[in-house]
């Protein structure tokens, strides 16, 4: 591949949106029969809430995982083109990490695979953070939560979201196969065609569609493979499987999905900017790409992500019949809750403010909480979660019980007599839901260089 | 006058990040996108109204090669936080199904 002829292309394959996702075998088969350079795969996103980072523990299912990788791993190896994988176990922790690194072991074991292969690390040191913190180097995006030395001190972990040039550099290192910590989504797809001097603003915008597998086509039936072909002036994107297509409006579209803003995306190195990017139909299934550009950043920013515990939680799950009851249900769970904390302060000596009791509504805001527009209650039943976060599990449930107690027989004026005012579904009535977490900074660290937060330890597999 | 879940093709809300929640609102016909965004009901102050929050606290954009309207705002409560009540934030579109456009 010359850097000089027209024609220079490089193909790029993302088997899936997230790793452990799934994909055809059939699609993935024949994007290897085109022959692309370099397969990514982003195996990270924060969708599912702060658990996975918190509690140290992938979003998807070992198995699952093993079974996209062992296909991808198996293919990468026979066709010889290097195989980048981001956001390891989801979070992309060292413990993410090192659960996708023992399966990788696994496959290689099992197939009878060697190869060479980066680790590139992502968990932040505290005492790094905090050196930094002192510097008024760790700023805000917004909206952010307060960040100081005693947030680190907290953290369960924080992470790096590191760019492309940490991949760069082990691809340089000659290595085969890299496994990555917590990746901006689109750098394992950007490494190669930095290297071969692409358009920054071309290779970011089809990485940026890549990252999400088929989530770009018109109608997706499942995750699976795309394909994008980079070059010069323009990249062209599509699906493998023949019963899907890539649209021009498809394709646009994508730039709004989890994005705040549609036209700009920012990564550490700068901004990819979409406001000239034009659209065309290669043909009914494939879609040009033209116009990107690509802004660069005066400073060099790396993105964190954190979480702390919150504590442990237990619910109570119930429902409301009573057409007595729900007409004058606020004021009648204000009175419950005004008891509960009563109650709890007797048993327990806690304050109110030395726990969390969240009653949440199914049927009046249940789902939308404070953006909720509708306020009367309106309906011949609601769902009702009693939820506790406390500081250990055991006081939890304690104050769950009580609650339970005290809220199933909590009297209206109209009915004299001890009344049963929530159906419980199940025995014990509560759940319990064990540690639960918050992600904690919202930040950009300005390091010295990209690689400084980011070690690449090479292992022989 | 239509209901805007009757002329769009897709109303959707998610995360943008655990911190900000995102609406998209697209259509597949070029003229009835244009004749939601000439309305204007759609707006940054529609939203702003509401979700109940500052209008400067909304990002409103127009996406003409999407056909899209979107529009951004902080998460109530951080995804995942105590008391947040759509950690995907996917439920949030509600709202804007009956906007009523001329």
């Amino acid at each position: 591949m010359s850097k000089h002829t027209a024609a220079r292309e490089l193909r790029i394959l993302s088997p899936t949106g997230a790793l452990g996702s799934g994909f055809l075998e059939s699609s993935f088969n024949a994007a290897l029969e085109q022959q692309p350079h370099v397969i990514g795969c982003d195996a990270g996103t924060t969708d599912g809430g702060p658990f996975a980072l918190g509690a140290g523990k992938p979003s998807f299912p070992r198995l699952a995982v093993k079974r996209d990788l062992r296909l991808i791993l198996l293919g990468a190896r026979r066709i010889k083109v290097p195989l980048l994988i981001g956001s390891c176990g989801t979070a992309g922790g060292e413990v993410h990490l090192q659960i996708v690194h023992e399966i990788v072991r696994e496959i290689a074991r099992e197939e009878g695979l060697s190869f060479k292969l980066a680790l590139i690390h992502a968990e932040q040191d505290k005492d790094y953070l905090k050196t930094r913190l002192r510097q008024g180097r760790i700023k805000p995006l917004h909206p952010a939560p307060e960040f100081d030395e005693e947030v680190i001190d907290r953290s369960e972990r924080i992470v790096g979201m590191m760019g492309t040039e940490p991949y760069v550099r082990a691809l340089e290192m000659g290595v085969e196969v890299i496994l990555a910590g917590r990746s901006s989504d689109t750098s394992m797809f950007c490494a190669l065609p930095h290297m071969h001097g692409f358009s920054a603003g071309i290779a970011l915008h089809a990485a940026k569609i890549l990252e999400c597998g088929t989530a770009a086509v018109v109608q997706r039936k499942t995750p699976d493979c795309m394909l994008a072909t980079i070059r010069d002036d323009h990249f062209e994107i599509g699906p493998l499987d023949p019963d899907l297509r890539c649209t021009p409006q498809s394709i646009a579209s994508h730039s709004l999905y989890e994005n705040a803003d549609p036209f700009l995306l920012k990564e550490p190195d700068g901004t990819l900017d979409t406001t000239r990017a034009r659209y065309e139909a290669v043909n009914e299934r494939l879609v040009r790409v033209r116009g990107s550009e690509f802004i660069p950043a005066e400073t060099y920013t790396i993105k964190l992500e954190g979480a702390e515990l919150a504590g442990y939680q237990t619910i109570l799950i119930g429902g409301v019949r009573d057409p007595y009851i729900l007409r004058q249900l606020d004021d009648w769970l204000t009175r419950i809750r005004a008891r509960i904390e009563w109650r709890v302060k007797d048993v327990t000596g806690l304050a109110p403010d030395e726990y969390a009791l969240n009653i949440r509504v199914y049927g009046k805001n249940g789902t939308m909480g404070a953006l909720e527009p509708v306020q009367e209650f309106q309906g011949h039943e609601a769902c009702l979660i009693f939820e506790v976060t406390a500081q250990t599990q055991e006081l939890a449930s304690t104050i769950a019980a009580m609650t339970r107690h005290q809220a199933i027989h909590f009297p209206i004026p109209e009915w004299s007599g001890l009344i049963t005012g929530v159906a419980c579904p199940y025995s014990p009535a509560y759940i319990e839901r064990g540690a639960t977490y918050r992600f904690n900074v919202n930040h950009v660290v300005e390091p010295d260089n990209a690689y400084e937060m980011f070690p690449i330890e090479i292992v022989e597999i | 006058m239509a209901k805007l879940g009757e002329l769009a093709s897709l109303i959707r809300s998610k995360n943008a990040g655990p911190f900000q929640l995102t609406f998209d609102i697209m259509f597949n016909d070029p003229a009835v996108y244009e004749r939601v965004k000439r309305s204007g009901v759609v707006s940054r102050e529609a939203i702003s109204r509401i979700y109940r929050l500052p209008q400067e606290q909304v990002l409103f954009f127009f996406v003409d090669n999407a056909l899209a309207i979107k529009a951004s705002i902080p998460r109530p409560i951080f995804q995942g936080d105590v008391g947040d009540t759509d950690s995907h934030g996917g439920q949030q579109y509600a709202p804007l199904i009956t906007l009523n456009i001329p």
